[in-house]
């Protein structure tokens, strides 16, 4: 299994190759400098692992939620990779890889992601780890960061963004659910690629004009009052 | 070389397919005019959401109207500029990645050099050097073009562009959005001898234009009068007289200006049949040749991005991996082929 994949939808940007089992990644962090980088990054890891993109089995990308014109960045990237090669796309949601990766770096068991979505408001979801791969436990949602849904439990760890930008209204409405976060996290790649892997023996690829951005916020303007 | 081109700078989503041999393969288009039209302006948000969608599904319908293959493809181009950041930069990452991905050259081509270029997709193009007046929705500019990327702006709009100006008198008149075209529609039945507006900055030299007083004038005419619907198609009438013959008055200079003897015209508002119909009996009168795109190569449009690539293309010039998307772009930094 061969399988490139591209997350782009925070401050990150990072590009990882899955080859049978071993995953390689490169990750930048630099705001607006996405398009400047993202095939770069991809060229160089297919180059030194000498695979071209028609020898890939499929794309991956971050789909959302974050930044839109980072998820439309990495979106549209993949689906020109996939519409060139006719490869299948495998989807991946910004908020799960951001707790793949918390559970890969920390074996943290259950997480709870916030990326800071501006307005007072979180990108949120929650999972936990089960034999190293993160399951939904909650479904993701956008929502003023005081009221994110209850946690169940006890031993939870928060992952992403909306950590730092919203610490107080988020451990005051959670209490004592969660032990520690990680507010400078950012979702990478390789974690994308990790759950990619799973959800392409799932059978859950896309052909390239169905990968399309999972924004949750869809009120982006506010229609004129009538006259 | 068969070049495959995108545009996506602002509402509307063009795909063509151009090769150098056999001309013009196929182009298609899809414009959201429709969903901004709710909102009196286009969204930037939501025009960007929408051409993610729109994308691929118009590739593929173009490469079946032409009978192109994917394989065949030896080039990409896709406007980078001027226009929306985040509109641009979906046309310019699908169709990055899509010459990345075939192992062919991509070029970002600049959106006005591709409206400039559009009457060449005609039947009798021009030749080199020529005069251009581009009116569109953002820009309205005369300049001297002695070859691709060779280009002098002679002149250009202090304030409102052209297009703009059609719209927003159209809004004020109560024709809704975008009202250019629906405003010149009406002033086919408007009197002629009803109105005379004034034609701002022709009473100087110089080729600047102006178009925001015009648009002030037409709206106290209209308030003034007694709003009838004839009222109102004379008023019409009377500003896109105004612009076409501010444009006219212009062009004619420019001509003498340059010495050359052969003006194109191009940008949605050479759509308009009055301005079309003057520029032509000035262009006789002159002695000069008058050259327009089709009407819907006027407008936004995927073939003329796919053309203005496929110059810059042959002649060795691309992007590098490294792409990017440039909302303001001056037209006379484009390098010469
Ligand atoms: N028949 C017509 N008469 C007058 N104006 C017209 C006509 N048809 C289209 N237009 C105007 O043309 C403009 C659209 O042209 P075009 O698509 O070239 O502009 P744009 O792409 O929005 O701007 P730019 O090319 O400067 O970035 C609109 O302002 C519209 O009102
Ligand atoms: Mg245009």
């Amino acid at each position: 299994m061969k399988l490139l994949a591209i997350e782009t939808a925070t401050e990150a940007c990072s590009v990882a190759l899955y080859l049978d089992g071993e995953v390689r990644e490169v990750f930048r962090l630099a705001p607006r400098e996405h398009a400047r980088l993202v095939l770069g990054m991809a060229d160089g890891l297919l180059a030194e692992a000498a695979v071209n993109p028609a020898q890939l089995d499929a794309v991956a990308f971050g789909r959302g939620p974050g930044a839109f014109t980072g998820v439309r960045i990495a979106t549209s990237v993949v689906q020109g990779i996939a519409f060139a090669t006719e490869l299948p796309v495998v989807p991946v949601s910004t908020l799960a890889a951001l707790a793949q990766g918390g559970c890969r770096e920390f074996g943290w068991q259950r997480i709870a992601t916030a990326i800071d979505a501006r307005m007072d408001e979180v990108y949120w979801g929650a999972y936990a780890c089960v034999d190293g791969l993160v399951q939904t436990q909650q479904e993701e949602r956008v929502c003023p960061a005081g009221e994110v849904p209850l946690l169940e439990g006890e031993g939870w760890h928060g992952v992403g963004s909306g950590w730092n930008a919203y610490e107080d209204e988020l451990k005051g409405r959670l209490d004592s659910a969660v032990i520690d976060s990680c507010g400078d996290c950012l979702p990478h790649a390789q974690d994308v690629a990790r759950l990619a892997v799973a959800a392409f023996d799932r059978g859950e690829a896309v052909s390239a004009e169905k990968a399309l951005p999972i924004y949750l916020r869809d009120q982006v303007v506010h229609r004129p009052a009538a006259k | 070389m068969l070049i495959l081109g995108i545009e996506t700078s602002c509402d509307e989503t063009g795909v063509a397919l151009y090769d150098g041999e056999r001309g013009l393969l196929g182009h298609t288009l899809y414009s959201q005019v429709a969903m901004h039209a709710e909102y009196g302006g286009v969204v930037p948000e939501l025009a960007s959401r929408d051409h993610v969608q729109k994308l691929l599904p118009l590739i593929s319908e173009v490469l079946a109207q032409a009978g192109v293959t994917r394989a065949e493809i030896d080039g990409v181009a896709y406007t980078a500029g001027p226009g929306l950041i985040g509109a641009l930069l979906v046309g310019a990452s699908v169709g990055r990645s899509l010459a990345w991905a075939w192992g062919v050259p991509a070029i970002g081509v600049h959106h006005m050099e591709g409206h400039l270029l559009a009457p060449m997709l005609e039947e009798n193009p021009p030749v080199f050097p020529f005069v251009a007046l581009l009116v569109s929705g953002g820009h309205t500019m005369l300049v001297k073009v002695e070859g691709v990327g060779r280009y002098e702006i002679l002149g250009e709009s202090l304030d409102d562009a052209a297009g703009e100006a059609f719209d927003k008198t159209a809004k004020m008149l109560g024709l809704g959005y975008p009202g250019g075209p629906v405003l010149a529609r009406l002033a086919e039945s408007g009197d002629p001898e009803a109105y005379r507006f004034p034609r701002p900055m022709t009473d100087r030299p110089g080729l600047d234009f102006s178009f925001s007083g015009l648009k002030t004038f037409t709206l106290t005419t209209w308030q003034q009068s007694t709003q009838t619907e004839q009222d109102k198609a004379n008023v019409a009438r009377a500003f896109q007289d105004a612009v076409v013959d501010t444009l006219a008055i212009k062009c004619k200079r420019a001509l003498e200006k340059t010495g050359l003897k052969r003006l194109v015209i191009a940008g949605g508002v050479s759509a308009n049949k009055g301005l079309r119909e003057r520029l032509s009996k000035m262009g006789g009168e002159l002695g000069a040749e008058v050259y327009y795109p089709r009407p819907e190569f006027c407008t936004d449009n995927g073939a003329m991005i796919a053309y203005a690539g496929h110059l810059r293309l042959q002649a060795g010039q691309h992007e590098e991996l490294a792409f990017t998307a440039t909302p303001r772009w001056p037209l006379e930094t484009l390098p010469a082929i």
